[in-house]
Protein backbone atom coordinates (compact mmCIF):
# COMPACT_ATOMS: atom_id res chain seq x y z
CA UNK A 1 0.00 0.00 0.00
CA UNK A 2 1.19 3.36 -1.05
CA UNK A 3 0.72 6.26 0.46
CA UNK A 4 0.64 10.00 -1.05
CA UNK A 5 0.01 13.13 1.04
CA UNK A 6 0.94 14.53 -2.34
CA UNK A 7 -2.37 13.07 -3.69
CA UNK A 8 -4.19 14.44 -0.76
CA UNK A 9 -2.71 18.14 -1.34
CA UNK A 10 -3.64 17.78 -5.11
CA UNK A 11 -7.38 17.12 -4.13
CA UNK A 12 -7.90 19.80 -1.42
CA UNK A 13 -9.35 22.51 -4.15
CA UNK A 14 -11.63 20.27 -5.48
CA UNK A 15 -13.00 18.91 -2.38
CA UNK A 16 -13.35 22.14 -0.85
CA UNK A 17 -15.35 23.10 -3.37
CA UNK A 18 -17.42 20.59 -3.08
CA UNK A 19 -17.49 21.17 0.55
CA UNK A 20 -18.98 24.45 -0.39
CA UNK A 21 -22.20 23.63 -2.28
CA UNK A 22 -22.63 20.90 0.52
CA UNK A 23 -22.79 23.99 3.23
CA UNK A 24 -25.06 25.69 1.20
CA UNK A 25 -27.43 22.88 0.64
CA UNK A 26 -27.38 22.12 4.06
CA UNK A 27 -27.90 25.69 4.98
CA UNK A 28 -30.91 25.94 3.19
CA UNK A 29 -32.12 22.85 3.90
CA UNK A 30 -32.14 23.47 7.50
CA UNK A 31 -33.22 26.74 7.36
CA UNK A 32 -36.34 25.73 5.06
CA UNK A 33 -36.42 22.91 7.32
CA UNK A 34 -36.58 25.22 10.53
CA UNK A 35 -39.91 27.14 8.76
CA UNK A 36 -41.57 23.93 7.73
CA UNK A 37 -40.86 21.88 10.45
CA UNK A 38 -41.67 24.81 13.61
CA UNK A 39 -45.11 26.20 11.60
CA UNK A 40 -46.18 22.38 10.94
CA UNK A 41 -44.93 21.36 15.10
CA UNK A 42 -46.89 24.22 16.02
CA UNK A 43 -49.95 23.13 13.79
CA UNK A 44 -49.70 19.53 15.33
CA UNK A 45 -49.07 20.48 18.75
CA UNK A 46 -52.53 22.75 18.78
CA UNK A 47 -54.42 20.52 16.72
CA UNK A 48 -55.41 22.71 13.67
CA UNK A 49 -58.16 20.85 12.28
CA UNK A 50 -57.71 19.86 8.87
CA UNK A 51 -54.46 20.36 8.58
CA UNK A 52 -53.59 17.98 11.26
CA UNK A 53 -53.88 15.22 8.69
CA UNK A 54 -52.47 16.56 5.82
CA UNK A 55 -49.27 17.01 7.96
CA UNK A 56 -49.67 13.50 9.30
CA UNK A 57 -49.17 12.35 5.37
CA UNK A 58 -46.62 14.59 5.01
CA UNK A 59 -44.58 13.20 7.91
CA UNK A 60 -45.75 9.70 7.08
CA UNK A 61 -44.55 10.08 3.70
CA UNK A 62 -41.00 11.46 4.41
CA UNK A 63 -40.18 9.33 7.22
CA UNK A 64 -41.30 6.56 5.43
CA UNK A 65 -39.23 6.86 2.09
CA UNK A 66 -35.50 6.68 1.40
CA UNK A 67 -34.08 10.30 1.14
CA UNK A 68 -32.40 9.12 -1.82
CA UNK A 69 -35.73 7.95 -3.48
CA UNK A 70 -36.87 11.60 -2.74
CA UNK A 71 -34.38 13.12 -4.39
CA UNK A 72 -34.80 11.11 -7.41
CA UNK A 73 -38.68 11.61 -7.29
CA UNK A 74 -37.91 15.62 -7.20
CA UNK A 75 -35.16 16.21 -9.26
CA UNK A 76 -36.41 13.21 -12.43
CA UNK A 77 -40.12 12.93 -11.97
CA UNK A 78 -41.85 16.32 -10.08
CA UNK A 79 -40.47 17.72 -13.77
CA UNK A 80 -42.31 15.24 -15.69
CA UNK A 81 -45.83 15.40 -13.62
CA UNK A 82 -45.47 18.71 -14.26
CA UNK A 83 -45.24 18.24 -18.17
CA UNK A 84 -48.42 15.89 -17.87
CA UNK A 85 -50.27 19.07 -16.40
CA UNK A 86 -49.05 21.18 -19.67
CA UNK A 87 -46.44 23.41 -17.32
CA UNK A 88 -42.34 23.38 -18.05
CA UNK A 89 -40.63 23.18 -15.12
CA UNK A 90 -36.72 23.20 -14.71
CA UNK A 91 -34.57 23.71 -11.80
CA UNK A 92 -31.26 22.72 -11.41
CA UNK A 93 -29.82 19.84 -9.04
CA UNK A 94 -28.81 22.05 -6.50
CA UNK A 95 -32.15 23.40 -6.10
CA UNK A 96 -33.98 20.23 -6.25
CA UNK A 97 -31.26 18.92 -3.55
CA UNK A 98 -32.13 22.24 -1.06
CA UNK A 99 -35.59 22.08 -1.47
CA UNK A 100 -34.86 17.97 -0.60
CA UNK A 101 -33.30 18.54 2.22
CA UNK A 102 -35.56 20.94 3.41
CA UNK A 103 -38.55 18.67 3.07
CA UNK A 104 -36.79 16.27 4.87
CA UNK A 105 -35.54 17.83 7.49
CA UNK A 106 -39.15 19.62 7.60
CA UNK A 107 -40.36 16.33 8.65
CA UNK A 108 -38.36 15.25 10.99
CA UNK A 109 -38.32 18.67 12.39
CA UNK A 110 -42.03 18.93 12.92
CA UNK A 111 -41.76 16.12 15.81
CA UNK A 112 -39.34 17.64 17.43
CA UNK A 113 -40.98 20.97 17.33
CA UNK A 114 -44.03 18.69 18.19
CA UNK A 115 -43.00 17.02 21.35
CA UNK A 116 -41.35 19.94 22.94
CA UNK A 117 -44.41 22.19 23.09
CA UNK A 118 -46.66 19.23 24.18
CA UNK A 119 -43.64 18.79 26.55
CA UNK A 120 -44.68 22.52 28.55
CA UNK A 121 -46.16 21.44 31.60
CA UNK A 122 -49.90 22.31 31.46
CA UNK A 123 -49.74 23.93 34.71
CA UNK A 124 -47.53 26.08 33.37
CA UNK A 125 -49.93 27.31 30.65
CA UNK A 126 -52.90 27.54 33.75
CA UNK A 127 -50.38 29.67 35.85
CA UNK A 128 -50.12 31.59 32.76
CA UNK A 129 -54.05 31.86 31.77
CA UNK A 130 -54.86 33.04 35.19
CA UNK A 131 -52.52 35.99 35.11
CA UNK A 132 -54.52 37.08 32.04
CA UNK A 133 -52.68 36.62 29.68
CA UNK A 134 -53.94 35.99 25.93
CA UNK A 135 -53.17 32.84 24.26
CA UNK A 136 -50.94 34.41 22.05
CA UNK A 137 -49.13 36.08 24.30
CA UNK A 138 -48.92 32.30 26.20
CA UNK A 139 -47.45 30.77 23.64
CA UNK A 140 -44.89 33.75 22.99
CA UNK A 141 -43.78 34.15 26.36
CA UNK A 142 -44.15 31.20 28.08
CA UNK A 143 -44.68 27.85 26.13
CA UNK A 144 -42.20 29.19 22.97
CA UNK A 145 -39.50 30.08 25.15
CA UNK A 146 -39.40 27.08 27.10
CA UNK A 147 -40.23 24.72 24.34
CA UNK A 148 -37.43 26.01 22.11
CA UNK A 149 -35.06 25.49 24.16
CA UNK A 150 -36.18 21.87 25.16
CA UNK A 151 -35.83 21.49 21.06
CA UNK A 152 -31.76 22.76 20.69
CA UNK A 153 -30.47 19.01 21.66
CA UNK A 154 -32.53 17.16 19.03
CA UNK A 155 -32.47 20.24 16.64
CA UNK A 156 -28.49 20.12 16.80
CA UNK A 157 -28.54 15.79 16.47
CA UNK A 158 -31.03 16.78 13.25
CA UNK A 159 -28.65 19.35 11.46
CA UNK A 160 -25.97 16.97 11.49
CA UNK A 161 -27.98 14.22 9.90
CA UNK A 162 -28.94 16.95 7.24
CA UNK A 163 -25.46 17.80 6.71
CA UNK A 164 -24.35 14.29 6.12
CA UNK A 165 -27.79 12.89 4.32
CA UNK A 166 -26.75 15.37 1.69
CA UNK A 167 -24.05 13.54 0.63
CA UNK A 168 -27.15 10.93 -0.78
CA UNK A 169 -27.56 13.53 -3.61
CA UNK A 170 -24.81 12.65 -5.63
CA UNK A 171 -27.49 10.88 -6.66
CA UNK A 172 -28.44 13.63 -8.64
CA UNK A 173 -25.39 14.67 -9.21
CA UNK A 174 -25.17 18.30 -7.63
CA UNK A 175 -21.19 17.98 -7.17
CA UNK A 176 -21.27 18.17 -3.47
CA UNK A 177 -18.28 17.24 -1.47
CA UNK A 178 -19.18 13.74 -2.05
CA UNK A 179 -19.51 13.26 -5.33
CA UNK A 180 -16.65 15.49 -5.86
CA UNK A 181 -14.55 12.27 -3.87
CA UNK A 182 -16.15 9.64 -6.37
CA UNK A 183 -14.89 11.91 -9.45
CA UNK A 184 -11.43 12.32 -7.79
CA UNK A 185 -11.11 8.47 -7.11
CA UNK A 186 -12.35 7.97 -10.88
CA UNK A 187 -9.94 9.96 -12.23
CA UNK A 188 -6.78 9.07 -10.15
CA UNK A 189 -7.60 5.67 -8.84
CA UNK A 190 -6.67 7.11 -5.44
CA UNK A 191 -9.26 5.68 -3.07
CA UNK A 192 -8.05 5.92 0.34
CA UNK A 193 -5.96 9.81 0.10
CA UNK A 194 -9.57 10.51 -1.66
CA UNK A 195 -11.79 9.04 0.89
CA UNK A 196 -10.01 9.93 4.17
CA UNK A 197 -9.85 13.62 2.98
CA UNK A 198 -13.38 13.19 2.09
CA UNK A 199 -14.46 12.05 6.07
CA UNK A 200 -12.20 14.70 7.73
CA UNK A 201 -13.79 17.51 5.81
CA UNK A 202 -17.31 16.17 7.13
CA UNK A 203 -15.80 15.29 10.46
CA UNK A 204 -14.38 19.42 10.71
CA UNK A 205 -18.33 20.33 9.23
CA UNK A 206 -20.24 18.07 11.51
CA UNK A 207 -17.93 19.09 14.77
CA UNK A 208 -18.79 22.97 14.05
CA UNK A 209 -22.18 22.78 13.74
CA UNK A 210 -21.56 20.71 17.19
CA UNK A 211 -20.00 23.11 18.89
CA UNK A 212 -22.10 25.38 17.85
CA UNK A 213 -25.51 23.91 19.03
CA UNK A 214 -23.19 23.80 22.29
CA UNK A 215 -22.57 26.77 22.47
CA UNK A 216 -26.48 27.78 21.95
CA UNK A 217 -27.46 25.27 24.59
CA UNK A 218 -24.95 26.80 27.04
CA UNK A 219 -25.81 30.23 26.35
CA UNK A 220 -30.08 29.34 26.80
CA UNK A 221 -30.16 27.29 30.26
CA UNK A 222 -31.74 24.68 28.99
CA UNK A 223 -34.70 23.64 30.55
CA UNK B 1 -72.47 43.37 45.74
CA UNK B 2 -70.86 39.83 46.62
CA UNK B 3 -67.56 38.77 44.96
CA UNK B 4 -68.56 35.56 43.89
CA UNK B 5 -72.06 34.43 43.58
CA UNK B 6 -72.70 30.64 42.11
CA UNK B 7 -76.70 29.66 40.76
CA UNK B 8 -77.22 25.87 40.74
CA UNK B 9 -73.61 26.15 39.22
CA UNK B 10 -72.85 22.35 37.89
CA UNK B 11 -69.99 21.27 36.34
CA UNK B 12 -69.47 17.36 34.45
CA UNK B 13 -66.44 16.02 33.15
CA UNK B 14 -67.80 13.27 31.10
CA UNK B 15 -70.34 11.77 32.54
CA UNK B 16 -68.67 12.32 36.08
CA UNK B 17 -70.57 15.72 37.92
CA UNK B 18 -67.89 17.13 40.48
CA UNK B 19 -69.39 20.14 41.13
CA UNK B 20 -73.62 19.49 41.14
CA UNK B 21 -75.85 22.89 41.16
CA UNK B 22 -73.77 24.47 43.95
CA UNK B 23 -75.06 27.93 45.49
CA UNK B 24 -72.90 29.97 47.23
CA UNK B 25 -72.43 33.65 47.70
CA UNK B 26 -69.33 34.88 48.82
CA UNK B 27 -68.56 38.31 49.81
CA UNK B 28 -65.53 40.75 49.74
CA UNK B 29 -63.32 40.60 52.47
CA UNK B 30 -64.29 36.96 53.38
CA UNK B 31 -61.59 34.16 53.97
CA UNK B 32 -63.01 31.15 53.01
CA UNK B 33 -61.40 27.71 53.82
CA UNK B 34 -63.02 24.68 51.46
CA UNK B 35 -61.65 21.19 53.04
CA UNK B 36 -63.24 18.24 51.86
CA UNK B 37 -61.54 14.87 50.23
CA UNK B 38 -59.67 14.38 47.32
CA UNK B 39 -61.96 14.49 44.03
CA UNK B 40 -65.04 16.26 45.81
CA UNK B 41 -64.62 19.09 43.40
CA UNK B 42 -62.64 21.77 45.65
CA UNK B 43 -60.04 22.22 43.16
CA UNK B 44 -62.31 22.75 39.98
CA UNK B 45 -64.62 25.33 41.54
CA UNK B 46 -61.53 27.22 42.01
CA UNK B 47 -60.65 26.46 38.35
CA UNK B 48 -64.09 27.46 37.19
CA UNK B 49 -63.64 30.91 38.55
CA UNK B 50 -61.07 31.94 36.62
CA UNK B 51 -62.67 30.33 33.85
CA UNK B 52 -59.90 27.71 33.28
CA UNK B 53 -62.54 25.32 33.41
CA UNK B 54 -66.27 26.13 31.23
CA UNK B 55 -69.26 25.31 33.98
CA UNK B 56 -71.99 23.43 32.50
CA UNK B 57 -75.23 24.57 34.08
CA UNK B 58 -76.10 27.47 36.27
CA UNK B 59 -74.29 30.34 37.05
CA UNK B 60 -71.19 31.56 38.14
CA UNK B 61 -70.82 35.72 38.60
CA UNK B 62 -66.83 37.10 40.00
CA UNK B 63 -67.53 40.40 41.11
CA UNK B 64 -71.33 40.86 39.25
CA UNK B 65 -69.85 39.55 36.13
CA UNK B 66 -71.16 36.23 34.64
CA UNK B 67 -68.66 33.36 33.31
CA UNK B 68 -71.66 32.73 31.23
CA UNK B 69 -72.23 35.85 29.44
CA UNK B 70 -70.57 36.25 25.89
CA UNK B 71 -70.15 39.67 26.71
CA UNK B 72 -67.74 39.37 29.18
CA UNK B 73 -64.14 39.48 28.56
CA UNK B 74 -62.37 36.44 29.68
CA UNK B 75 -58.98 38.02 30.58
CA UNK B 76 -61.09 40.87 31.87
CA UNK B 77 -62.07 38.34 33.81
CA UNK B 78 -58.93 36.73 35.24
CA UNK B 79 -57.59 39.78 36.29
CA UNK B 80 -60.18 39.99 39.39
CA UNK B 81 -58.78 36.87 40.82
CA UNK B 82 -55.06 35.69 41.39
CA UNK B 83 -54.19 32.16 41.79
CA UNK B 84 -51.94 29.94 43.52
CA UNK B 85 -51.33 26.16 42.58
CA UNK B 86 -50.20 23.58 44.53
CA UNK B 87 -47.06 23.02 41.95
CA UNK B 88 -46.31 26.34 42.06
CA UNK B 89 -46.07 27.22 38.16
CA UNK B 90 -43.30 29.35 38.83
CA UNK B 91 -41.84 30.18 34.71
CA UNK B 92 -38.56 28.29 34.60
CA UNK B 93 -36.95 30.01 32.28
CA UNK B 94 -37.64 33.22 34.11
CA UNK B 95 -36.02 35.13 37.20
CA UNK B 96 -38.75 35.58 40.55
CA UNK B 97 -38.65 39.34 39.36
CA UNK B 98 -39.46 38.44 35.99
CA UNK B 99 -42.18 35.74 36.79
CA UNK B 100 -43.74 38.44 39.00
CA UNK B 101 -43.66 41.38 36.37
CA UNK B 102 -45.28 39.03 33.79
CA UNK B 103 -48.82 39.70 34.45
CA UNK B 104 -48.20 43.52 34.65
CA UNK B 105 -46.48 43.38 31.58
CA UNK B 106 -48.72 41.68 29.64
CA UNK B 107 -51.96 41.80 30.98
CA UNK B 108 -51.92 44.89 32.61
CA UNK B 109 -49.57 46.41 29.46
CA UNK B 110 -47.77 48.36 32.06
CA UNK B 111 -44.31 49.80 31.10
CA UNK B 112 -40.85 47.70 32.46
CA UNK B 113 -40.48 50.21 35.07
CA UNK B 114 -44.09 50.29 36.41
CA UNK B 115 -44.15 46.51 36.39
CA UNK B 116 -40.70 46.47 37.70
CA UNK B 117 -41.82 47.89 40.90
CA UNK B 118 -44.61 46.23 41.64
CA UNK B 119 -42.82 43.22 41.19
CA UNK B 120 -39.70 44.52 43.71
CA UNK B 121 -43.04 46.07 46.20
CA UNK B 122 -44.21 42.65 45.91
CA UNK B 123 -41.04 40.32 46.44
CA UNK B 124 -40.40 42.59 49.40
CA UNK B 125 -43.86 42.05 51.00
CA UNK B 126 -43.12 38.21 50.57
CA UNK B 127 -39.86 38.66 52.06
CA UNK B 128 -37.63 37.63 48.64
CA UNK B 129 -36.08 40.74 48.15
CA UNK B 130 -32.67 39.37 48.32
CA UNK B 131 -33.95 36.57 45.72
CA UNK B 132 -35.39 38.64 42.91
CA UNK B 133 -32.28 37.67 40.22
CA UNK B 134 -32.99 34.11 41.36
CA UNK B 135 -34.39 31.26 38.96
CA UNK B 136 -37.22 29.27 40.15
CA UNK B 137 -35.00 25.95 40.02
CA UNK B 138 -31.91 27.99 42.59
CA UNK B 139 -35.11 28.16 44.97
CA UNK B 140 -36.52 26.36 48.09
CA UNK B 141 -39.93 24.93 47.93
CA UNK B 142 -41.43 27.18 50.20
CA UNK B 143 -39.55 30.33 48.60
CA UNK B 144 -41.04 29.49 45.17
CA UNK B 145 -44.46 29.68 46.20
CA UNK B 146 -43.89 32.84 47.92
CA UNK B 147 -42.61 34.19 44.69
CA UNK B 148 -45.82 32.53 43.06
CA UNK B 149 -48.02 34.37 45.39
CA UNK B 150 -46.20 37.87 44.78
CA UNK B 151 -46.76 36.97 41.24
CA UNK B 152 -50.74 36.87 41.72
CA UNK B 153 -50.86 39.66 43.44
CA UNK B 154 -48.85 41.44 40.50
CA UNK B 155 -52.23 41.67 38.60
CA UNK B 156 -53.67 43.46 41.27
CA UNK B 157 -56.65 41.05 42.23
CA UNK B 158 -59.59 41.83 43.97
CA UNK B 159 -60.02 37.99 45.33
CA UNK B 160 -57.13 35.42 45.92
CA UNK B 161 -57.39 32.05 45.17
CA UNK B 162 -55.33 29.38 46.61
CA UNK B 163 -55.63 25.66 45.48
CA UNK B 164 -53.65 23.40 48.47
CA UNK B 165 -50.72 25.49 48.56
CA UNK B 166 -48.73 24.02 51.38
CA UNK B 167 -49.57 20.22 49.97
CA UNK B 168 -46.12 19.48 47.52
CA UNK B 169 -44.07 21.78 50.65
CA UNK B 170 -41.59 20.05 53.12
CA UNK B 171 -43.68 20.91 56.91
CA UNK B 172 -40.64 22.77 57.88
CA UNK B 173 -41.40 25.30 54.91
CA UNK B 174 -45.24 25.68 55.11
CA UNK B 175 -45.10 28.07 57.77
CA UNK B 176 -43.67 30.23 55.36
CA UNK B 177 -46.04 30.40 52.96
CA UNK B 178 -49.19 30.24 55.46
CA UNK B 179 -47.74 33.31 56.97
CA UNK B 180 -47.83 35.22 54.05
CA UNK B 181 -51.32 34.06 53.61
CA UNK B 182 -51.98 35.28 57.08
CA UNK B 183 -51.06 39.32 56.16
CA UNK B 184 -53.05 38.73 53.16
CA UNK B 185 -56.44 37.33 55.43
CA UNK B 186 -55.40 40.36 58.06
CA UNK B 187 -55.42 43.05 55.16
CA UNK B 188 -59.02 42.02 54.09
CA UNK B 189 -57.86 40.32 50.87
CA UNK B 190 -60.74 38.08 49.83
CA UNK B 191 -59.84 34.45 49.80
CA UNK B 192 -60.70 31.35 48.44
CA UNK B 193 -58.25 28.42 50.25
CA UNK B 194 -58.04 24.66 49.17
CA UNK B 195 -56.16 23.28 52.07
CA UNK B 196 -55.77 20.25 54.37
CA UNK B 197 -53.91 23.11 57.49
CA UNK B 198 -56.59 22.53 60.21
CA UNK B 199 -54.49 25.53 62.33
CA UNK B 200 -54.74 27.57 59.42
CA UNK B 201 -58.26 27.57 58.80
CA UNK B 202 -58.91 28.18 63.14
CA UNK B 203 -56.80 31.15 62.90
CA UNK B 204 -57.28 32.85 59.73
CA UNK B 205 -60.62 31.77 57.68
CA UNK B 206 -64.20 33.19 58.43
CA UNK B 207 -65.67 30.51 57.02
CA UNK B 208 -65.59 27.20 56.33
CA UNK B 209 -66.96 24.99 53.35
CA UNK B 210 -66.87 21.42 53.61
CA UNK B 211 -67.36 19.51 50.08
CA UNK B 212 -68.18 16.08 49.29
CA UNK B 213 -69.32 14.63 46.23
CA UNK B 214 -69.49 17.55 44.39
CA UNK B 215 -71.87 19.37 47.24
CA UNK B 216 -71.25 22.01 49.72
CA UNK B 217 -71.99 19.75 52.61
CA UNK B 218 -71.42 22.42 55.40
CA UNK B 219 -71.09 25.82 55.47
CA UNK B 220 -70.19 27.73 58.69
CA UNK B 221 -68.01 29.02 61.22
CA UNK B 222 -64.41 27.19 61.56
CA UNK B 223 -64.06 27.25 65.31
CA UNK B 224 -67.56 25.80 65.76
CA UNK B 225 -67.76 23.61 63.06
CA UNK B 226 -64.18 22.02 64.36
CA UNK B 227 -65.88 21.82 67.80
CA UNK B 228 -69.28 20.16 67.06
CA UNK B 229 -68.66 18.61 64.23
CA UNK B 230 -71.66 18.42 62.21
CA UNK B 231 -72.23 15.25 60.83
CA UNK B 232 -70.49 11.74 61.30
CA UNK B 233 -68.50 12.83 57.78
CA UNK B 234 -67.31 15.71 58.61
CA UNK B 235 -65.60 14.11 61.99
CA UNK B 236 -64.60 11.68 60.07
CA UNK B 237 -62.43 13.90 57.07
CA UNK B 238 -61.22 15.91 60.48
CA UNK B 239 -59.84 12.71 62.55
CA UNK B 240 -58.58 11.77 59.19
CA UNK B 241 -56.62 14.89 58.52
CA UNK B 242 -55.43 15.83 62.13
CA UNK B 243 -53.53 11.99 61.75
Amino acid sequence: MNFSWDVIWASVPQLLQGAELTAYITLLGIGGGMVIGTLSGLALAFQVPLLRWVLFVYVSVIRGTPIVVQAMFIYFAVPMIALGFGTQLTFSAFTAASVCLALNAGAYITEIIRGAVLSVNRGLIDAALALGLSRRQVLADVVGPIAFRRSVPPLGNQFIISLKDSALFIVIGVGELAQQGDRLVAETGRAIEVWTTVGVIYLAMTFTLAMIMKLIEKRMRIL
Amino acid sequence: MSMIECRQMTKRFGDHTVLDRIDLTVDAGEVVVIVGASGSGKSTFLRCVNMLERIDEGDLLVDGKSVRQRSTNVRTLRLEAGMVFQQFNLFPHMTARQNVMLGPRKARGYSRAKAGEIADRLLERVGLVDRAGYFPDALSGGQQQRVAIARALAINPKLMMFDEPTSALDPELRGEVLEVMRGLAEEGMTMLIVTHEVHFALEAATRLLFMDDAHIVHDGDPREMFENPPSERFRDFLRHVRE
